[in-house]
């Protein structure tokens, strides 16, 4: 006999509770501490807090152990605590010129008025495993230099003295907030890089990459890449200049780009832009490709790649949004699939008599076949009755 | 409720904490347990944004009225919309339904009903006649509703053109300059190549002669219940930030031909449960033999048709 499929709380509670215990796994190891996640899986708690949109390494750090490590559900799991946050107040613009630069490189000039600095990096590593860290090998401490590092003024500010780049002017509008105010499709520029620097980093690397190899392409040149300490500064009544409330680490990528330009404007490079929470290079680098794809209409371009479509790469970049109406599908949706069952059924009955007659093609519908159809519907024996199932697998 | 959930100066994790400690040593209840939340989860503020842009949605039926969506602790596409617009009329002395595919105890409906049970400690109930709010994904009610319950749908995709034009852009200048020949052209299609209209749930409705409207996924079997409802209907739709309304009373036509009239499709049979010959039934197969029946999809429904024989 028939019994109702019960989702139930009890079934929903432990399947919880197997989760955690799947995620604390064996009780004979140690049990990962959140310091050790903030500290030792740096980069994860950096991707975690760039698309939550929250800069706090020790709830990231928190959010993975919470997902057993698996990246979007930590996202948002970071995210869906960011929304209940009050707004206290608005920093003002970053100074990224002034950061303290920890890793800064050019692409563009062999040498620059502050240097290439190297910084912590994987580039030039050969991916080779290291077994020694299997083997609990210890990491040698890093030597430490006085040199205190000169000013590292940015790059594309040079090209600018020769009018070579296109400005960047502020027009001291107020931005829009992307998660207070619902998207306006078209956005403007400040809206689309927020929108980018929350999006999924694997989704900005394809389309990145995807204009590199042609479809959109765009002729960037990683004009300067800095990662490193700024100061968040807010405006406070009574007080004349903004106030340091404290720090950030921050990558930023600004990409140099092939020339806009018309009869009325000389040829200039233009930019793409690129900014993130933490050491996330990938992901600005990625973003700055794409920044300057969806920049194409305003430049003149023709739209042809995914890339340039801003309303296609913007309505899906957020992988809070796109893994929750992808996992959606796990839920039940028996009374629109009985629907189309009851559909197809009769789609199919109408079909049958006309392939034996002709051998072939259904015949044309007539006017008026849906009112047939439904008195032909009421005749035919019931799904459960064994003629049905005989004639039905056609 | 508890007047402390209205205290919402505890911010830090750690103040949170600090916070709900408090609340247990005070024996807060299980709806303290989310300390630090305010009353259905969603801040004053948010709520009273979200109410104004619902009173937008019911002076203009059936037009998709942007709002500023928040990230709701369950995925989008699970029913974020739909909560937000629960949280933002619910007050404590509600009574509230959750159903989805009809049934109060499908595991997203229970996960859903426990969670406002936690964050606004409103009484909940499976029944129909009971509830001032009904949350409800993919069905409405057998029973008709009463003027005094309101409806909240969840909504994935808002747009009924979004298939046939996916530019949000685009979509919003069709609706301003009423243009709709296009999803007739669909409806049309559809007919020239089955015979039928193929589509079979979130079926296009016009409403109040003016608006194209997707009711939500709901089968088309339930359109007609929409038409002149006494219930306030609200639709949410989180990830797209979009909610729009039906107020009480108003006409919602199912789109169609002279030729090709809306119809709603029957079975055969009636419940294997109630004997109900009137509901919309979801069919369980019973074995690997091809056996199956069909049993009322409203399961609040069901079980008083079966109480009432006993």
């Amino acid at each position: 006999m028939y019994v109702a499929v019960k989702g139930g709380e009890q079934a929903i509670a432990n399947a919880h509770r197997w989760m955690a215990d799947r995620r604390r796994g064996d009780r004979d190891q140690d049990e990962l501490k959140v310091d050790q996640v903030r500290d030792q899986l740096g980069l994860a708690v950096d991707r975690v807090m760039a698309e939550a949109s929250l800069h706090d390494p020790q709830l990231a750090a928190l959010a993975l152990k919470q997902a057993s490590g698996d990246l979007t559900e930590a996202v948002f799991l970071l995210r869906a605590y960011r929304t209940t946050l009050p707004r206290l107040a608005d920093s003002v613009a970053l100074r990224t010129a002034d950061m303290r630069v920890e890793r800064r490189i050019s692409a563009t000039f062999k040498d620059v008025p502050g240097g290439q600095v190297l910084g912590s990096t994987y580039d030039y590593t050969h991916r080779l495993l290291d077994f020694m860290l299997l083997a609990d090998g210890e990491t040698p401490a890093p030597e430490k230099a006085d040199a205190v590092l000169e000013a590292c003024p940015q790059i594309l500010e040079a090209l600018d003295a020769e009018g070579l780049i296109e400005q960047e002017i502020d027009d001291g509008a107020e931005p829009y907030d992307i998660t207070r105010d619902p998207p306006d499709f078209p956005v403007d520029r400040a809206t689309r890089l927020q929108m980018l620097a929350r999006g999924d980093e694997g989704y900005l690397l394809a389309l990145g990459y995807s204009t590199q190899r042609g479809y959109g392409r765009n002729h960037p040149f990683a004009g300067e890449i800095r990662q490193g300490a700024v100061e968040v500064e807010i405006e406070v009544e009574g007080f004349d200049g903004p106030l340091c409330i404290g720090e950030v680490v921050i990558s930023e990528c600004q990409m140099i780009n092939q020339f806009g330009g018309s009869r009325e404007k000389a040829p200039q490079f233009t930019r793409g832009y690129g900014l993130a929470f933490g050491r996330n290079e990938r992901k600005t680098m990625a973003m700055a490709l794409v920044d300057r794809a969806l920049r194409a209409e305003e430049l003149g371009e023709p739209v042809q790649g995914p890339a340039q479509q801003a309303e296609f790469v913007l309505a899906h970049a957020d992988n809070v949004e796109a893994s929750g109406f992808v996992s959606h599908l796990k839920l039940p949706h028996y009374v629109d699939f009985q629907s189309e069952l009851e559909l197809l059924r009769r789609l199919r009955r109408e079909h049958a008599p006309g392939l034996a007659a002709e051998g072939e093609a259904p015949p044309p519908p007539g006017p008026g076949s849906d009112a047939d159809s439904a008195a032909a519907g009421a005749q035919t024996p019931a799904p459960s009755d064994p003629q049905r199932s005989q004639e039905s697998p056609a | 409720m508890n007047a402390s959930i209205d205290d919402k100066a505890a911010n830090s994790p750690r103040d949170r904490g600090e916070q709900q400690r408090h609340r247990e040593e005070r024996g807060g209840t299980d709806a303290l347990a989310y300390g630090g939340y305010n009353f259905a989860y969603l801040d004053e503020q948010t709520k009273r944004m979200i109410r104004r842009a619902l009173l937008k949605a019911v002076a203009i039926p059936g037009y998709q009225v942007p709002f500023g969506g928040r990230e709701m602790p369950m995925p989008y596409g699970w029913g974020t919309g739909g909560m937000q617009l629960t949280a933002s009329i619910l007050g404590a002395d509600d009574v509230l339904k959750v159903i989805d595919q009809g049934a109060d105890d499908t595991t997203n409906a229970v996960s859903i009903r426990t969670f406002f049970e936690r964050v606004a400690g409103v009484e909940t109930t499976t029944r129909t006649q009971a509830a001032s709010v009904i949350q409800t994904r993919h069905r409405i009610p057998e029973r008709a509703l009463s003027p005094h319950q309101i409806l909240v749908f969840q909504v994935p995709i808002p747009e009924p053109l979004r298939f046939i034009e996916p530019s949000e852009e685009e979509t919003r200048v069709m609706h301003a300059l009423e243009e709709y020949g296009v999803m007739h052209v669909k409806l049309y299609e559809d007919i020239a190549r089955h015979g039928h209209i193929a589509t079979t749930y979130a079926y296009p409705v016009k409403v109040d002669g003016r608006y194209v409207m997707d009711p939500s996924p709901i089968p088309k079997f339930d359109n007609p219940k929409l038409d002149m409802s006494e219930a306030l209907m609200l639709f949410g739709a989180g990830r797209e930030k979009r909610l729009y309304a039906i107020p009480p009373y108003t006409r919602v036509k199912s789109l169609d031909f002279e030729d090709h009239p809306f119809e709603i499709p029957t079975w055969d049979e009636p419940c294997a449960l109630c004997g109900a010959t009137d509901s919309y039934l979801d069919e369980v197969i019973t074995d690997d033999r091809g056996g199956r029946m069909f049993v009322c999809s409203d399961t609040d429904y069901c079980q008083d048709r079966r109480e009432e024989v006993a």
